[in-house]
């Protein structure tokens, strides 16, 4: 069997142990070292969005990302989100505007959403749109997914 | 995913070291947008992946008016078209690195990994080629310097002998009355690998009504990117004119050599080097003739 890496991460501000191999995404670790299931597995290669959480402030898919390069630095998930009774106002705004349907890509749009928001608070429609083309919908198409997003900027303004 | 080894170097030397005893087993990781997929589909064959994120001369970004920019060949695509400077001395470098793949791409992926991954249809490398860039290479015997336009030598293929690694890239600061534009064609918006991609760079004379000298590239025309360097010296001298920019992109068009697949025709990307080579020069001269 493959030697195992000592990784020590912060996930969601608390900080993380796990032992992985090297040939582990940090996709993998997250979801079947870690069991954080909420960043999912679409194409596995960069394409969809669909595993996209924030490393060290900054957006990343975490399947491009190796467990192992994690050692020392931030990892935000969709799962450190939401407080205990109490949605995140991007989730809010998804679900006031219908804003997904099978909710696979959801996470991640939602992720990359609260990258955007953290570093432009009052993006215009042309920015989200650019913003968010690295995240793809197999149904509930964009216009509702970018609504929600503008929606969470006007509050905020 | 096929198992390796990963190590976290913290030095040049000590990437070096590793590189030299591994040889073509051994990758260097940057950014790993390109290398992790090719791993994971058993494209590549690698016992060791040699981060070098940690090492400082690797993620240097530092631009000065006088003597240009060095540019660390693991800086991600996000530092750089984070600062202001860069953005005014290099347009072309940023109308590259904002539409290579999405934001979380651009979050890993640096213009250093794009030109070691030698693709002919890297967005990265026309650019670099126009502005005259340099790559500094480490090695077992020591540095090097190679031009851009030397580095890539077919598809995945580069210029780097056995224990080398791209450290950084040396941009020479812009000439006054220059400025640079690439574009690519892509039949979407955005999140695509270009049909075809043309880079130029031009310095104007005080008037701004004559080409001092330019400087053409081409990608995905080729199985490496070109420096189409005919063309670009036959405008040095010339006035501005639809009948100069035309020939120069008369010529790119002559050393173009594509394939047909499914992005696009042979046929198609020899037009398209036509078309993109003048809207490259013009937007180039555009750029100029707007700065006050």
């Amino acid at each position: 069997m493959a030697r195992k890496s000592h990784v020590q991460t912060t996930i969601n501000g608390e900080t993380v142990e796990f032992l992985c191999e090297s040939r582990q995404s940090l996709l993998e670790v997250l979801r079947d070292e870690l069991h954080l299931t909420g960043a999912k597995e679409g194409c596995n290669n960069g394409n969809c969005g669909a595993c996209s959480v924030i490393l060290d402030g900054r957006l990343v898919n975490s399947c491009l990302v190796l467990g192992v390069e994690t050692e020392g630095k931030s990892v935000e998930t969709i799962e450190g989100l939401a407080e205990p009774d109490k949605l995140h106002p991007i989730q809010d705004a998804f679900l006031e505007n219908a804003a997904l349907q099978c909710g696979i890509c959801t996470p991640g749009f939602i992720m990359s959403a609260k990258a955007l928001l953290d570093s432009n608070p009052n993006p215009t429609e042309h920015e989200i749109r650019y913003w968010l083309a690295g995240n793809l919908c197999r149904c509930t198409g964009y216009d509702k997914i970018v609504k929600a997003v503008l929606d969470v900027a006007k509050a905020s303004a | 995913m096929q198992d390796f080894s990963y190590v976290a170097a913290k030095t040049v030397p000590e990437a070096v070291a590793l590189l030299d005893e591994k040889g073509e087993k051994a990758r260097i990781l940057a950014g790993g947008t390109d290398l992790i997929v090719q791993v994971r589909e058993a494209r590549r064959d690698v016992d060791l992946m040699i981060d070098v994120k940690s090492i400082p001369a690797v993620n240097v970004l530092d631009y000065n008016a006088d003597t240009g920019l060095t540019l660390g060949a693991a800086v991600e695509c996000y530092k750089i078209y984070a600062v202001d400077a860069i953005c005014d001395a290099y347009p072309s470098l940023i109308d590259a690195t904002t539409i290579i793949g999405g934001t979380a791409i651009q979050g890993r992926a640096g213009v250093g990994g794009n030109l070691c991954n030698a693709s002919p249809a890297a967005d990265g490398i026309p650019p670099l080629i126009v502005l005259n860039a340099t790559c500094v290479i480490a090695g077992p015997n020591g540095e090097r310097e190679l031009p851009v336009e030397q580095f890539c030598t077919a598809p995945g293929q580069t210029a780097l002998e056995k224990g080398e690694m791209l450290v950084s890239l040396k941009v020479p600061a812009p000439a006054s009355n220059s400025s640079s534009f690439y574009l690519r064609f892509i039949p979407r918006n955005e999140m695509d690998i270009a049909v075809v991609g043309a880079g130029a760079s031009v310095t104007l004379d005080d008037a701004k009504q004559t080409i001092v000298s330019a400087r053409i590239a081409l990608a995905a025309v080729a199985p490496t990117p070109l420096f189409a360097e005919e063309a670009s010296a036959l405008l040095a001298g010339r006035e501005i004119s639809d009948a100069a920019i035309d020939e120069a992109a008369q010529a790119a068009q002559a050393i173009a050599r594509p394939i047909s697949d499914m992005r696009g025709t042979a046929e198609q990307r020899t037009h398209l080097v036509g078309v993109l080579t003048r809207r490259a020069l013009n937007g180039a001269i555009q750029r100029v003739q707007d700065a006050s």
